[in-house]
């Protein structure tokens, strides 16, 4: 891997010439000691955690498409850690905090800009809410500050704080070491950073099926002829049903699609990222000027990627019901992802009903900001064949023991 | 946008409906294991192609009926009362791609 620098950037610039394939087209091998299905931002660290954390020798990252083409690439970028439960909020800590040494740990730009998220309190319920959830932040020792109606419009002049607003803004919190990250960095990053240790990333490779003998998963069957594997791992979210039907058993999830849009760019307006649960709207402003937004997930259950218009109608009303001025932007983009719902929205990571095979999945609407504390876990969880200490509640069997981490309420938004 | 044929009101635009999740699941007896248990709340199908739905007819009638919906293209393949059995998915008339 070619270091990059501001001294081999330039050099490279200026010359135009060999500007170094960032990660390679390796062979496929017929056998590997951990294969990771899905080649989004959770396989690739996952595969990378597991060569840099763990020595693992042979890993092979499978992917049907290409890396970061899926839910990877359609996010809303945004890293947060503002959770309620304390398993969710160590976990995504470790997550956040992973993601402010990440540029450097990879040596890529990932472009994570700490511009805060700000909560909004719409009513009396909402401050008191959130004054539980932002002290609960606290004391585990992530950052939260609650703020009054005056500092809610100091930070976002845009918002509509009028007292007569339909919203009208009480208060709010905020997270300031929050922010957005490139997402497609994140995968690039880590792909480039797992090539580089000797990690096999396979595109357009879909798998097919699975041989399982008596004590666990053997090969996986794929496009690309049988591949042996020691250790499977799976991170493929919206579609993780489909692996287990293939493997026989079931999973408590519900793909349904997320949409986000994005508009033309503007000048600088926005410098946080705002979330409005009363509205079901959040939003933020990219590097290049566009306007982020996202909502709530679709109305059914669904694999097309395009989305409902019911549920663009209502993020976009939220958007100009607190910001009027946004009323004339033009929308440039919209799109869907696949997520994968869990009933209790905490993520299930952790061994599988089949020996050898890892699940990886359940991130519902918040798998992006999970991307280097879920990899790192996940490995951990592969390479030792017990859960990390910060995922150890995030078992499958947590449903048949009641155990359920309800983030839906917790955090605010449904996810 | 879907147009659903409600049963008792006509056609009518999907945001009058709720979606309830899988039809015919069945409830096990009270004194079944813990696993059971979280299975029958929990593990449904979660299909890609021909999902077996509960409707409720939300801002019409209220009434709640079965949909044979497609989960790729939103095809809606049949629709039915709660009272009726799981169709038969055998013949593709339904699809294929349902799991028993």
């Amino acid at each position: 891997m070619k270091k990059y620098s501001l001294l081999s950037l330039a050099s490279t610039g200026f010359s135009k010439r060999n500007w170094p394939q960032a990660w390679g087209s390796r062979p496929l091998q017929d056998a590997y000691d951990v294969v990771i299905v899905g080649g989004g931002g959770h396989g690739l660290a996952t595969a990378y955690y597991l060569r840099k954390n763990h020595g693992i020798r042979k890993v092979a990252v499978l992917e049907k498409g290409w890396i970061g083409g899926g839910n990877t690439g359609r996010n809303t970028t945004v890293v947060r850690s503002n959770y309620l439960f304390a398993e969710s909020t160590q976990f995504y800590e470790h997550s956040v905090k992973l993601y402010e040494g990440l540029a450097r740990e990879l040596n890529y730009n990932i472009m994570f800009s700490q511009r805060g998220m700000l909560t909004l309190a719409h009513s009396r319920h909402d401050l008191d809410a959130q004054r539980r959830w932002a002290n609960a932040m606290r004391l585990h020792g992530v950052d939260s500050d609650l703020l009054d109606r005056s500092q809610v419009s100091q930070l976002a002049p845009a918002l509509d704080c009028s007292p007569q607003a339909r919203l009208p803004v009480l208060g709010g919190f905020i997270q300031r070491r929050a922010g957005t990250v490139r997402h497609d960095a994140v995968a690039w990053g880590y792909a480039r950073a797992a090539d580089a240790l000797g990690v096999d990333i396979i595109q357009n490779c879909e798998v097919t099926g699975f041989e399982v003998g008596a004590d666990g998963v053997q090969a996986l069957k794929t496009n690309r002829g049988t591949i042996k594997a020691g250790k499977v791992g799976l991170a493929v979210a919206g579609h993780s049903t489909m692996m287990a039907d293939m493997l026989g058993f079931r999973l408590p999830i519900t793909s349904y699609p997320l949409q986000a849009f994005v508009s033309e760019p503007l000048k600088p307006v926005l410098d946080t990222v705002v979330l409005s649960p009363a509205s079901g709207l959040y939003v933020s402003q990219s590097d290049k000027g566009e306007l982020v937004v996202g909502g709530g997930l679709d109305l059914y259950a669904s694999y097309a990627q395009r989305g409902n218009l019911a549920t663009v109608e209502q993020v976009l009303r939220g958007l100009v019901t607190l910001f009027p001025s946004f009323s004339r932007l033009r929308m440039m983009r919209q799109w869907a992802g696949i997520v994968d719902v869990v009933h209790d929205s905490t993520p299930v990571l952790g061994r599988s009903p089949v020996p050898n095979v890892y699940l990886n999945c359940g991130w519902g609407t918040g798998g992006f900001k999970a991307i280097p504390g879920g990899g790192w876990c996940f490995a951990h969880t592969i390479a030792k064949d017990e859960p990390h200490p910060l995922t150890a509640a995030f078992g499958l069997d947590r449903f048949a023991r009641g155990a359920l981490i309800d983030e839906t309420a917790a955090s605010g938004i449904a996810h | 946008m879907l147009l659903l044929n409600c049963p008792h009101c006509g056609p009518r635009n999907e945001t009058e409906f709720n979606c309830g999740g899988e039809s015919h699941v069945i409830r096990p007896s009270l004194d079944c294991s813990d696993v059971g248990w979280a299975n029958y709340l929990f593990f449904h199908h979660n299909p890609k192609g021909v999902n077996l739905e509960r409707w409720r007819h939300t801002f019409g009638c209220g009434r709640w009926f079965n949909v044979a919906r497609d989960t790729i293209s939103h095809n809606i393949t049949a629709i039915y009362s709660m009272s009726e059995p799981r169709p038969d998915t055998s013949n593709g008339c339904v699809g294929a791609e349902v799991l028993s």
